[in-house]
């Protein structure tokens, strides 16, 4: 009991201090990144990847076709069904809200069946069911015209949920504001409620874009021509005629020319959208 | 302005009830507004108060009873319900101004679209309008610049552009911050010393005291008191009318329990 000094306050003394394990935390995991790269730079077979994935010589022979044809064609195919499924997509949106039962009942049908439906089921019944059971039908345009529809069915079961989504996230106020100056109910949904409800849904309908040039690659199954040709199926066919992957390569990184700027596109309005809030 | 014979109530309602699933909101309202009049509605938030306004352009459908609004009975089933409201103005608590149209623009959207007015005519009432309100100067700009007693203040001459015979208020005020509640109010005050026939739910109650002709407390879904402004706000004959005046002009006044 003859200890009389002050006992100094029992902190237990970490070896480490918080930002020093931290520290050594983040330099384990680039050292883990760091062996990632080396272990695949010494490993890789660079110079076969080079001939298979990378020949010049093949590379040549993609062009200009790639561009001129094979991106020309996914570029309509991916429009024009886009186009068929905004203006589709609208209107089965529409129809979901609507205040009569049956446009109601029609309209979340299609949804379902259409959302549910892999679009290559959907290809396939244009390429193949429908000829067969219609031998006189013909869609304008010819093979562009059947994409378009086929493909822009598929798109507007998507849309339609999307425009839903945003024709409901205007407020009550609006459409209450615009009846009570007296306009007819389709009159404020055209002038008032509709244009709100597109800069809503224009970041999740460019996705839909994005998507859309992926599916567009499935026109295949309706059989191309080599003026019909798009860039998957280009690719493919000139990779399996030299047993050489380059053509693919080509074919992915013009699909990336376009997608990777929309996605760019995409975070930049939904980044404008979050400020305006 | 259309002639009105004198006699006609700008307003009639006559045994109003509306009910949202079990809850009877209200219970049988009897009101009229005079040509000219002012009459502003108060009473306790859930008092039916808000409802009563909305059933006045049928933004409510009501379950029964009947609104006569410039000698048309909105509550017919076969009325043109949009011709009706046009010639009723109404002002919200949230604005409610279009943002995605300038101030200009959402002025004048209803009387292109609606009254089929050309564009110069348009501009002109819009102008006249904002001019009256005084927020001209920002014509070109989207609501969303504006602070909340400007946009209400465009609200307002939105409504007036559309040349109504009756002015409805729904709590115009409750959203503003309290610097900014004079601005608004004196539009109205400059509304009424006009001779605007105006129908307003408010909280206010020294604009009630000084600009309307007439007050009714509403409490529980029906009309507990009627009457003068001066008599209701200042002299209140019924207890509960009593009650909740002394809470609102005396916050901070407790009562001996």
């Amino acid at each position: 009991m003859a200890d009389t000094t002050p006992r100094a306050e029992a902190v237990p003394r970490a070896r480490l201090s918080p930002r020093k394990r931290q520290r050594i935390s983040r330099g384990i995991q680039y050292a883990v990144f760091a062996a990632a790269v080396a272990a695949v730079g010494f490993g890789a077979d660079w110079a076969s990847l080079a001939e298979y994935f990378a020949d010049l010589d093949v590379a040549k022979e993609a062009f200009p076709e790639l561009i001129t044809v094979a991106l020309k064609n996914t570029v309509i195919y991916t429009l024009s069904a886009y186009v068929v499924g905004f203006v589709l997509g609208l209107v089965v949106a529409l129809m979901r809200l609507s205040s009569v039962a049956v446009y109601r009942g029609v309209a979340l049908v299609y949804i379902e069946v259409f959302r549910g439906l892999p679009a290559l089921v959907v290809f396939l019944i244009f390429g193949f069911g429908l000829p067969v059971a219609f031998p006189g039908l013909e869609f304008p345009f010819e093979q562009y015209g059947t994409v378009a529809v086929a493909l822009g069915l598929v798109a507007a079961a998507y849309m339609a949920e999307t425009f839903r989504a945003g024709i409901q996230a205007v407020p009550n106020g609006q459409l209450e504001a615009a009846r009570s100056l007296g306009m007819p109910q389709t009159r404020a949904m055209v002038s008032i409620i509709i244009p709100q409800a597109l800069r809503v849904v224009i970041p999740p309908l460019t996705n839909e874009l994005i998507l859309l040039f992926k599916d567009s690659s499935l026109v295949f199954v309706l059989g191309v021509t080599s003026l019909t040709t798009e860039l998957s199926k280009f690719g493919g066919d000139l990779a399996a005629e030299h047993a050489d992957s380059t053509p693919l390569v080509l074919a992915g990184a013009a699909y990336l020319v376009i997608t990777v700027p929309l996605g760019y596109v995409v975070r930049r309005l939904e980044a404008k959208q979050r400020k305006a809030r | 302005m259309s002639t009105v014979s004198p006699a006609a109530p700008a307003v009639e309602i006559v045994g109003l009830r509306k009910s949202f699933g079990d809850l009877l909101v209200l219970k049988g309202i009897d009101a009229t507004v005079e040509p000219g009049e002012v009459v502003c509605v108060i009473g306790p938030s859930g008092s039916g108060k808000s409802t009563l306004l909305r059933c006045v352009n049928l933004l409510e459908q009501p379950d029964d009873g009947k609104v006569i609004v410039n000698g048309v009975e909105l509550t017919d089933p076969d009325v043109d319900i949009d011709a009706a409201r046009r010639r009723v103005g109404m002002v919200f608590q949230q604005f409610n101004l279009f943002p995605h149209l300038t101030v200009l623009d959402n002025l004048t959207i209803a009387q292109r679209k609606v009254l089929r007015r050309g564009k110069a005519e348009a501009d002109a009432v819009a102008f006249e309008n904002l001019e009256k309100v005084g927020v001209a100067d920002k014509a070109r700009v989207f609501p969303a610049k504006l602070s909340g007693g400007q946009q209400q203040r465009v609200a307002i001459a939105r409504a007036l552009s559309m040349n109504p015979q009756v002015m409805l208020f729904d709590e115009p005020t409750s959203a503003l911050d309290p610097e900014l509640v004079g601005d608004v109010l004196g539009v109205m005050r400059k509304l009424a010393d006009e001779g605007m026939t105006m129908l307003v739910v408010t909280h206010e109650m020294q604009f009630a005291r000084e600009v309307a002709d007439k007050v009714l407390f509403m409490d529980g879904g029906v009309v507990v008191e009627e009457g003068p402004a001066a008599q209701v706000i200042s002299d209140p004959r019924h207890e509960r009318t009593k009650t909740f005046l002394r809470r609102v002009l005396d916050p901070t006044h407790q009562d001996p329990t």
